[in-house]
């Protein structure tokens, strides 16, 4: 028991250290001058809540070990998987957005965005195993390749597109070159900085890339050369609802990127499949487990690392490619570190490695925080706690990559 | 027919001041079953270090075959067929043994994207050779019924005979064994002196063996390299190196 008050005295202590500077000490602006007014009844208040809670943290706790044996045990993700069942799946995807509001439509848009990113970033971390904090670098240099060529050298988004995907992994591969040979921690400060470069100088290369503002006016993109819009933007030109006879709505855009973007994200999806299950994949997964066994066997790691990287950073380029075009808009706020890390967070969340489990993090992550839009203040917190509560739970992720099975011939 | 596969002349490391090892001079024949021993500290595995490219030599000559390998990276030492094993068993461990099997094949198979992901003829064929080749390997060792199981949930013993596959399979011509022992009970010791001799035999490989363990060594070696200190005490047959009293001295001590 004593031990207990001294355990809950000591965390009642760190937590006014914590708290002071937040709410002891509050800054009270008057006129021109900035005051510093002390006010210790919130620090007091909430040493008190942290001591009382230390002191019963046995009971509190109670309840949560039930919680924890009583959670169900998810299984593996599956591997093989049932092909009646994809397509089944696939197939309700396509004809799904036909039945259903607009704003559902665009979130699963987003979702389908962050599917394919996560898919990418899924091939470097959870594959390869090398920590990537700097992966929407190569989402923006994909996402401003497009933007770029429209504006300078009015390029479409199919003609841009093969160019967005060369050049996010020509960034990848040029990244890779130097930094390969680091590793875990140092690798993610290098990945994390070159993240940051990339977006300072969108910033700051004004008279190319416009810098904070960006790039508007982008174009959607077309249907085989035919415009989705209610007039073709050259006269004489024929748009795409002209020609199928359709009244013009808004909403066919809307299904349209959404289709595209499920495209995307399904081509993604099975490249990276077959590249697990390709000898290349199975020595990404050989260096994530011992770098110098891999040497001993002939196998070059710099160049197996290179090519995780360098595809992980092709499908980033895409994936940046298709959002210029959605969203119209560019700009170096799209490209902040947090859009990283929830790109990790859900790799992380899904199982490394996984790609059911990608899918279903990056759904559970993208639509949470649209259906929580009142609670959007508190979404990082939300967050963080899931993590926390993720790692406690299931570290491994929801759905764990299972080894495949071969069957060998006699 | 045999001729000289390694040689090594005047092989020095240093490590800041300390020497690990001192002007070693040995040669392996493209038949034998070659053995360094020592005390530990000796500078064994430096040696093994050293010819399998993972240290780059202070001085000193590495030839295979007559070609210098020296300052090759240690991939590419693979690649000219010196492989090696570890003294602390380096599986990949979450991977299955089968899987552990295919990727020590990456540079024999069909590695390029485009096949791969159009899954081409060729492509399937390499692959389907790949597990051909895995499978008898592991009809070989007996580890046939683990092929499924991930490699770091076998037993110690099946562990090392899954590492010495995993280097055949790569089909080398000097196979190097760092302490392969180790660890084993005296029913696995024996197996696995019957199982260098056959690999001799059998897949016309040489062997370069770093062991503490005195009856394998003295039981399957040609020749031995005794070590201590960084430097080279004597080399010789078994029976030589059992009666040298530089030997005896460098293992028991002084009287």
């Amino acid at each position: 028991m004593g031990n207990n008050v001294k355990h809950a005295f000591v965390a009642a202590i760190l937590t006014g250290v914590i708290v002071m500077p937040v709410f002891g000490l509050q800054l009270i602006r008057q006129g021109a001058k900035t005051l510093m007014e002390p006010n210790f009844s919130f620090v007091l208040i909430a040493m008190a809540i942290v001591f009382v809670g230390q002191l019963c943290r046995h009971w509190l706790l109670l309840p949560f070990k039930k919680l924890k044996r009583g959670l169900p045990t998810l299984p593996a993700a599956p591997t093989g998987g049932n092909k009646l069942l994809i397509l089944a799946l696939v197939a309700v995807a396509v004809i799904w957005p036909f039945f259903s509001g607009r704003s559902s439509v665009d979130i699963a848009t987003l979702v389908l965005i962050y599917i394919m990113l996560a898919l990418g970033l899924n091939i470097v971390v959870g594959f390869a195993g090398l920590l990537d904090l700097g992966f929407v670098g190569f989402y923006a240099v994909g996402a401003y390749t497009y933007a770029l060529l429209y504006q300078w050298a009015g390029f479409g988004f199919w003609e841009a597109l093969p160019i967005a995907g060369a050049m996010a992994a020509l960034f990848g591969f040029i990244l890779g070159f130097p930094v390969l040979r680091l590793r875990g921690d140092y690798l993610a400060i290098v990945t994390l900085g070159f993240g940051e470069i990339i977006r300072l100088l969108l910033i700051n290369l004004n008279q190319f890339t416009n810098g904070p503002d960006g790039i508007s006016g982008i174009p959607k993109p077309t249907v085989f050369g035919m415009e989705m819009q209610r007039r073709a933007s050259e006269p004489g030109g024929q748009t795409f609802h002209e020609i199928m006879g359709w009244t013009f709505q808004n909403n066919h855009m809307v299904i349209y990127l959404y289709l595209m973007a499920l495209m995307f994200a399904l081509v993604t999806l099975f490249v990276s499949t077959r590249l697990i299950r390709m000898p290349v994949g199975r020595a990404w997964e050989a260096l994530r487990e011992d770098e110098i066994a891999c040497r001993s066997l002939g196998l070059n790691p710099t160049r197996i690392k290179l090519s995780a990287f360098t595809l992980g950073a092709m499908f980033a380029g895409f994936g940046g490619a298709f959002f210029a075009a959605r969203q119209g808009l560019v700009n170096p706020e799209s490209f902040t570190f947090i859009e990283s890390a929830l790109i990790l967070a859900i790799v992380v969340l899904g199982g490394m490695g996984s790609q059911v489990g990608v899918i279903l993090a990056a759904t559970l992550l993208t639509v949470v925080p649209e259906l929580a839009r009142e609670f959007a203040e508190y979404r990082m917190l939300i967050f963080g706690l899931v993590m926390v509560l993720m790692m406690v739970w299931r570290p491994q992720g929801l759905l764990p990559m299972k080894r495949p099975h071969v069957e060998l011939a006699k | 027919m045999s001729s000289t596969l390694l040689k090594v002349s005047g092989l020095s490391m240093r490590f800041g001041g300390l020497l690990a090892v001192d002007n070693i001079n040995f040669d392996v024949q493209s038949d034998e079953v070659f053995a360094i021993i020592g005390p530990n500290g000796a500078g064994k595995t430096t040696v093994f270090n050293c010819v399998g490219g993972f240290y780059k030599p202070s001085a000193g000559e590495i030839a295979l075959d007559g070609k210098s390998i020296n300052g090759l990276p240690s991939h590419m030492v693979a690649r000219h067929g010196l492989v090696r094993t570890f003294q602390n068993v380096r599986l990949f461990k979450q991977l299955t043994v089968l899987e552990n099997l295919l990727v020590a094949q990456h540079t024999q198979v069909e590695n390029r994207l485009l096949p791969g992901l159009l899954k081409l003829p060729g492509y399937r064929r390499s692959e389907d050779e790949a597990r051909e080749r895995s499978a008898q390997w592991l009809d070989f060792m007996g580890l046939r019924e683990f092929a499924n199981r991930e490699a770091g949930n076998l037993a110690y013993g099946h562990q090392r005979r899954l590492e010495i596959a995993r280097c055949m399979i790569t089909k080398p011509r000097l196979l190097m064994l760092d302490e392969p022992a180790a660890g084993l009970n005296p029913q696995e010791k024996k197996d696995l002196q019957g199982l260098i001799d056959t690999l001799r035999r059998e897949f016309n490989v040489a062997v370069l063996l770093i062991e503490h363990d005195m009856s394998l060594i003295m039981g399957i070696s040609d020749r031995i390299l005794v070590m201590e200190h960084g430097k080279a005490i004597t080399t010789g047959t078994p029976e030589a190196v059992r009666s040298d009293e530089r030997v005896i001295k460098a293992y028991l001590g002084e009287e």
